[in-house]
């Protein structure tokens, strides 16, 4: 049992951390998000330059062949950066399931030119109603002589204005609450019939509503099998959880920290605030609920890179207890920064918002709870 | 960065479960099974700990050279988790873990020669004398004092808190031999015979109507000076090792496991208005809760024991695993009285002693459950309380 990173992963850890110190003041990183693009396309640029946007996929494809272990050791960082870069859409909702669903030479045309920062992607999955759960889904694909025609309303795509292309989940066969009969569609967003509504996010994203009206593609458009979409996509949205588990983890670390050195510059009643016993048992407690969920996300992303058979269960534990944890340092936060933490002036408010959306992303506390009682 | 422990590791699980399985009888299995508090009953956690003397595994976290094992992390870990799942009776921590370790870090080899066979044997039975009812978290304030006289110290004062000293023939304890400079540094470390004359000893019955702490009088006590561990004011340096020693030690998350598993077993077998307890969502939610966050515990104690087998200092990481660990544990026997509803409410305490005739009410493995929960109160309370060990981390950790 080791838990010491690799040389390599030192490297990446020490070099996002490098980046986000010098790039990302939050001055700068709220302008950014007030932004049209609501993303900096310079920046972009450099994730590329620096390997970030190749992390997971394998070599033959352009990238770098790291596992998930990577993945956490990089948006551990960059999570407490504040990124709004589309790097989650496109790397592993839309990379990554490009590599586990797509035929080979779809992996060949899209991939490379991901890994380079060329295409940027979204995925088009969540539904009114479906609550982000793919077997609900109820969108449909229908064969129209060669072609598929497109028809229904997806809701709360994540960085979908930025995308090159989507990866639209409709239902080919069967209906709502079936596992089977899913089929990922490649659509590029300009074609006729899509109509785009974007809007900026609580935590600084942009989001969008994507209406499809008659919009038809050819079978090429098909990533992989049609019908067979839903396996890749669960494990898609597992290596979700993990990316968002690991940008909270990073997140929290940030926050209470922030909050412990605020503690201890703030005077009130003629001393710091850090040093009554009452906040330093707080801020004891937030920096425990940052260690925790560290070990639940560890032990998450171990059981799922070396093939557990709990590894549902871990990832679900995951996301209750950065749920969890997250509210409580998220809102201790907030509290002892008294006043200033309410104000959009404090990046603390920021970090907390980023928290509490993504206890929302990918089910929440609740969601996985029930999950996990399945499985106990 | 994996999970694996090598394979290596499987004959030596196979070796330790075998033994068990020869030699832990089921009387004392029973003690391991009823036990109620991290103290078990004695007599057969002494029967334990001479069985596993004579195998030479008494105390595996002992230097080899004093009849330790050699054994590494993660041997220690595989055993104390076999014996864990077989209901062996954790021993008796006094000697083994907190007294033996003292003599062997500050005592003359005279002292090591004399103490630490016979601790390893459990031919004696040594009770902590810390607490004062005016020094409880605050130690440092103790006020026992020891006057010097000749070759003696001559003892006067009261502890208090002194698990099984009614069992006990020998005790350590922290004296004061000056009161001059900080508090800290006028303490002196003694062991002591409990039949010298002036000693009396006072029952404390817990709020589980347990006899496990006495109240220990000094009227006039004399206390030869050879009994002294390390130089005279210098016990607290003494004390603090001892704190060191355990450090990283301890491990909550397979004992929270186990106890979590136990009650799965309990509440299936609870049939309420034609379900079982296990199947009713509100339980098994709670349930979830508490597994998620020992499963968190799990991997901070093996992140620990990352740290320490790479050859790092796991540093004040000890006070938080103390908290989380009695905490969680808290919420276990919370947990496991909800499960076994009214069957908690009988007082029944002779019902659970080892070998016991008596039938008492509801299932036997309900019995156990209220006094436990009781107990397990105390785990906030002793060994530096949870609010001693934030402020520890306040300071160390986040530097406040």
């Amino acid at each position: 049992m080791d838990f010491s990173l690799s040389e390599e992963q030192q490297m990446l850890k020490d070099s996002a951390a490098k980046w986000v110190k010098k790039e990302c003041q939050f001055e700068q990183r709220r302008k950014i998000m007030h932004t049209k693009e609501g993303y900096s396309d310079a920046q972009w640029k450099q994730f590329a330059e620096l390997g970030w946007l190749c992390v997971p996929f394998s070599e033959q494809y352009g990238g770098i062949g790291g596992s998930m272990v990577d993945v956490m050791v990089l948006l551990e960082e960059l999570g407490k950066g504040l990124m709004v870069e589309p790097w989650l859409s496109t790397v592993i909702l839309g990379g990554r399931l490009v590599e586990l669903q797509g035929s080979e030479q779809q992996k060949q045309e899209i991939l490379p030119s991901l890994c380079e920062g060329g295409i940027k992607m979204a995925l088009a999955y969540n539904e009114i109603g479906a609550r982000q759960q793919v077997e609900n889904i109820a969108m449909t694909g229908e064969l129209s002589g060669d072609d598929y025609v497109l028809n229904g309303k997806k809701t709360v795509v994540l960085s979908a204005e930025a995308a090159d292309q989507l990866l639209v989940v409709a239902r080919t066969s069967g209906k709502p609450g079936d596992s089977a009969g899913l089929t990922v569609f490649v659509v590029d967003p300009s074609q006729q019939g899509v109509t785009l509504s974007g809007y900026p996010t609580m935590d600084g994203y942009r989001a969008a509503d994507i209406e499809f009206d008659q919009v038809r593609v050819p079978p090429s458009a098909i990533l992989g099998q049609t019908h067979t979409a839903y396996e890749s996509l669960e494990q898609v949205l597992m290596e979700a959880i993990i990316t968002v588990g690991a940008d909270a983890v990073g997140t929290m670390e940030l926050l209470y920290q922030t909050t412990v050195e605020y503690s201890k510059t703030r005077k009130q009643f003629g001393t710091p605030i850090g040093k009554f016993q009452v906040l330093q048992h707080r801020m004891v407690d937030m920096f425990m609920h940052y260690e925790q969920s560290k070990s639940v996300l560890l032990m998450a992303v171990l059981h799922y890179v070396e093939g557990f058979d709990e590894v549902n269960k871990s990832i679900s534990g995951l996301k209750v207890q950065i749920g969890k944890a997250g509210r409580k340092i998220g809102q201790e936060a907030v509290q002892l920064h008294g006043g200033m933490g309410m104000t959009d002036e404090l990046d603390v408010g920021y970090y907390f918002k980023r928290l509490t959306c993504i206890d929302a992303l990918f089910g929440n506390v609740d969601h996985h709870l029930s999950k996990y009682a399945e499985m106990v | 960065m994996d999970l694996s422990i090598g394979t290596e590791y499987e004959a030596f699980r196979e070796e330790v479960r075998s033994f068990i399985r020869g030699n832990l009888t089921d009387d004392i299995r029973e003690a391991g099974r009823l036990a109620t508090s991290v103290f078990a009953e004695p007599s057969r956690a002494i029967a334990w700990q001479k069985i596993l003397h004579k195998q030479g595994w008494a105390a595996p976290h002992w230097p080899e050279q004093y009849g330790g094992t050699g054994w590494d992390i993660v041997q220690r870990s595989i055993f104390s988790e076999e014996c864990l799942k077989a209901n062996a009776p954790p021993l008796i921590p006094m000697s083994l873990l907190m007294c033996g370790p003292c003599i062997i870090g500050y005592g003359t080899d005279e002292q090591k020669a004399e103490y630490l066979p016979r601790i390893l044997s459990g031919e004696d039975f040594w009770c902590q004398g810390y607490s004062e009812p005016g020094a409880g978290s605050d130690l440092a304030s103790l006020q026992t004092f020891a006057e010097s006289d000749g070759d003696d110290y001559v003892v006067n004062g009261t502890k208090i808190w002194t698990t099984y000293a009614q069992y006990s023939n020998k005790m350590f304890c922290l004296v004061r031999t000056s009161r001059e400079g900080k508090p800290q540094q006028g303490i002196t470390f003694l062991l002591l015979d409990m039949d010298t004359p002036g000693i009396t000893v006072e029952p404390i019955i817990g709020i589980d109507q347990v006899h496990e702490q006495n109240t220990v009088f000094f009227d006039n006590v004399r206390v030869p000076k050879a009994n002294r561990i390390g130089k005279e004011n210098d016990g607290w340096t003494v004390a603090k090792y001892l704190l060191m020693f355990e450090r990283g030690g301890q491990e909550y998350a397979p004992s929270l496991y186990f106890q979590l598993a136990n009650i799965k077993k309990l509440a299936e077998g609870v049939i309420v208005g034609g379900e079982t307890l296990w199947d009713n969502g509100f339980f098994k939610r709670k349930y979830c809760e508490i597994e998620i966050e020992i499963s968190g515990l799990a991997f901070t104690e093996n992140r620990i024991k990352s740290a320490l087998g790479n050859g790092q200092n796991p540093g004040p990481e000890a006070s938080m695993t103390k908290i989380l660990g009695t905490e969680i544990s808290q919420r276990v026997t919370e947990l496991a009285i909800e499960a076994v509803g009214e069957y908690g409410v009988p007082l029944q305490v002779d019902a659970i002693e080892p070998g016991s005739s008596i039938d008492g009410v509801g299932p036997k493995e309900a019995m156990a459950i209220m006094p436990k929960y009781l107990n397990t109160r105390a785990t906030s309370i002793y060994g530096g309380s949870n609010e001693v060990q934030r402020g520890i981390i306040a300071k160390a950790v986040l530097g406040l």
